[in-house]
């Protein structure tokens, strides 16, 4: 009998742990259940990435529809080349939207902001977004603003951030 | 000069020493976990029995440690990221901290202390008192009646129970935050599921966790089979499992986190 | 079992050092089938290390120990495991698991090493508690028995696979006189009844010379003599004389080696 109460009690702590790590993944980390989380490829070469990271978000409009897998250099271009996952759901982004560096807030983390462009076509597995607008680097921003060129610059060199 | 020379010598024995600990250590686990004489009885149920004692007595402590470090971490964090206006954040700091760092090593402490050292004592004890030579004489091998059942009842609670010290402490964590501090609750939870990986943050704390629980698991099961059995012994045994667990554990979570986390 | 063999343990050569102390200098012994062997000499003479190098718990220096013909001391870890099944031994402590209760702790072997059912286990363990006169206290824990008792509790545990061979380490240690009655009678009968070869580890003249067959004395890592305990009894041999009428010192020294007693106490360190 007394063998039995020890059995019971070792079954529940087994199941205490086993729960534990569920809502760890379910509530903490927020992995969804539904297994239909299968992506698509997207490109994007930028001039200046700023502190993008991995595993940073791709938004559109606020909404998250994917994550950056990579960031490399491109050795030709000397770009910077962000390779994206796109949740498959997410089908239908025209193939003139734009993609810009965007922080969250003013110290917040680095993302990816999508805006829709107007065509009829959209990105397909392994493409590539052309239309992109580099990180805001605080510190060039600052200086420029210093020596009383940010609007006149900005007129000239339009893809220089 | 000679005086010199004994330094080193001394060195050099207690270096051999612990070079020949580490060898019986190893031969001990080897044995006791892949020795071809048969255990003599259902292995099962020897284990769940250690799980009892290992891992259900253990709850308490855990939990209510939890609970309180996963408070002082919402206080704490709460103070701070108010000052910049991001008080939102205090969900994602709880919560990284505990299921990266803080819910597997205070986990294997708090181990090492409750179980491990118990483990140490008991086994210990049954050395002094002559049960594990009777086992032998019986012609059941005290490796895999003894030794053996606890060693896995260590390695299977430790992550359980460093999943419901991580669960329990972010509990603590938004009930500082949410229900005492008013952070909202949506936020709270929003930016935590936001900023924590499953594979990188929840199973990289559990790979640690499962490392963890055989370091301290394999150093109480040793220090106790390989203590001189007198009470003296003994009580150095426990001391040793507790200050070596906890040193090895705090090393090897350095490695890890260098490893799973730094790029290396 | 081959009968044709008189002695059921035969040790030969047997060297066994602790550090640089040796504990046995090559030695010889036999220990006749069927008899109740006793090995007496005085204390820290490795009575009990020759207990466990026959059990194979140690391993010996030099020299070889068969047990039942079969040499033990370099035998692997399996077999000694199966060999070891048919022997008994007796702890000084009793040694009893401090986890289960006393009925478990006679059950242990039983369950360990046959399949007998729950039914057949019960009576045989009832059996073995009653005869050494402990039935009443089956439910009882370890810790609740007195040192006598937890002895007797452990002969029963020796005894439950029915061994064809008990080695027993200083077994009237803390009887009570009647216990110790009951307890020298009852090593004699299952010695007889089951057809046992036992050795008994002992200082305790009396009772070891009352139901021992046949007597060693060791002294000095060395076995002094053997026969009968009526031809121990009227040995001429000074040593002899010396254990068994209790002298305090003699060719036998009390003293464990040290310096000279008056030097040391007068302070000259070495």
């Amino acid at each position: 009998m007394r063998m039995r109460t020890v059995e019971i009690s070792v079954g529940a702590f087994l199941l205490a742990g086993l729960f534990a790590l569920v809502l760890l993944a379910l509530r903490v980390s927020g992995l969804s259940v539904n297994a239909d989380n299968t992506t698509y490829r997207l490109y994007a070469e930028f001039d200046n990435v700023g502190s993008l990271t991995k595993r940073a978000k791709v938004a559109m409009g606020g909404v998250t529809i994917g994550r950056v897998v990579d960031i490399e250099l491109d050795k030709k271009t000397y770009m910077a080349r962000v390779i994206m996952d796109i949740e498959t759901n997410v089908d239908n982004i025209p193939v003139d939207s734009s993609a810009a560096i965007l922080t969250a807030g003013l110290l917040g983390e680095k993302f990816i902001g999508i805006s829709i462009g107007g065509s009829r076509d959209f990105f397909k597995d392994g493409e590539t977004i052309d239309d992109t607008q580099s990180a805001i680097v605080l510190e060039d921003l600052i200086g420029k603003f210093l020596l009383g060129s940010v609007g006149k610059d900005d007129e000239e060199s339009n893809d220089s951030f | 000069m000679s005086r010199l020379l004994d330094h080193v010598a001394t060195l050099g024995r207690s270096g051999l020493e612990v070079l020949q600990a580490m060898g019986r250590a190893t031969i001990m686990l080897g044995m006791a976990l892949f020795g071809r004489s048969s255990s003599h009885g259902s292995m099962p149920s020897l284990v769940v029995k250690q799980i009892y004692a290992v891992g259900v007595l253990s709850l308490i402590i855990i939990t209510v440690s939890g609970v309180f470090i996963g408070m002082v971490l919402g206080l704490q964090g709460y103070n701070i990221l108010v000052r910049y206006g991001t008080e939102q954040s205090v969900g994602q700091m709880v919560a990284l901290s505990l299921v990266r760092e803080l819910g597997p090593v205070v986990t294997a402490l708090l181990f090492a202390g409750r179980a491990g050292s118990a483990l140490t004592a008991e086994i210990g004890l049954m050395k002094a008192t002559e049960q594990l030579s009777s086992l032998e004489m019986i012609g059941v091998d005290p490796l895999k009646r003894i030794i053996a059942p606890r060693f896995w009842a260590g390695f299977i609670s430790m992550p359980l129970l460093a999943c419901i010290f991580s669960m329990v402490g972010i509990f603590g964590g938004s009930m500082v935050g949410v229900d005492w501090l008013g952070i909202y609750e949506g936020s709270f939870w929003g930016n935590m599921q936001q900023s924590v990986d499953f594979w990188n943050d929840v199973v990289d704390g559990l790979i640690k966790s499962v490392m963890f629980g055989f370091v301290v698991t394999w150093i109480a099961v040793f220090q106790g089979y390989d203590a001189v059995p007198t009470s003296e012994g003994i009580s150095r045994a426990t001391t040793r499992t507790v200050v070596y667990a906890s040193l090895a554990v705090l090393g090897l979570d350095f490695i890890l986190t260098a490893v799973m986390f730094g790029d290396l | 079992m081959n009968q044709e063999n008189e002695s059921f343990i035969e040790i030969r050569g047997l060297t066994f050092m602790r550090g640089d102390r040796v504990i046995f200098d090559n030695i010889d012994m036999d220990i006749p089938r069927g008899k109740v062997t006793g090995i007496m000499g005085p204390s820290g003479t490795g009575k009990t290390t020759l207990l466990r190098l026959i059990g194979a718990q140690l391993r010996p220096d030099a020299g070889k120990i068969f047990v039942d013909g079969r040499c033990v001391s370099t035998m692997g870890r399996d077999e000694l495991f199966r060999v070891r099944s048919r022997m008994g031994m007796l702890f000084q402590s009793g040694a009893l698991f401090t986890d289960i209760t006393v009925f478990e702790n006679v059950a242990f072997p039983l369950r360990v090493h046959t399949r007998l059912s729950e039914q057949m286990i019960h009576d045989i363990v009832l059996m073995k508690l009653q005869a050494v006169g402990l039935r009443g206290a089956s439910q009882l824990m370890p810790a609740e028995l007195s040192g006598g008792m937890s002895r007797r509790v452990a002969l029963a545990r020796a005894i439950s696979l029915d061994p064809d061979f008990i080695m027993y380490d200083e077994p009237f240690v803390g009887q009570d006189p009647i216990a110790m009655g009951v307890l020298v009678n009852l090593l004699r009968k299952l010695n007889n009844a089951l057809n046992l070869t036992s050795v008994i580890v002992s200082h305790d003249l009396s009772e070891t010379a009352s139901i021992a067959d046949y007597l060693y004395l060791l002294a000095d890592g060395h076995v002094i003599a053997g026969g009968t305990p009526d031809e121990l009894q009227s040995s001429e041999d000074p040593k002899v004389r010396q254990f068994m009428n209790g002298i305090p010192d003699g060719p036998v020294p009390f003293h464990y080696p040290a310096d000279d007693y008056a030097k040391e106490l007068l302070g000259e360190r070495p």
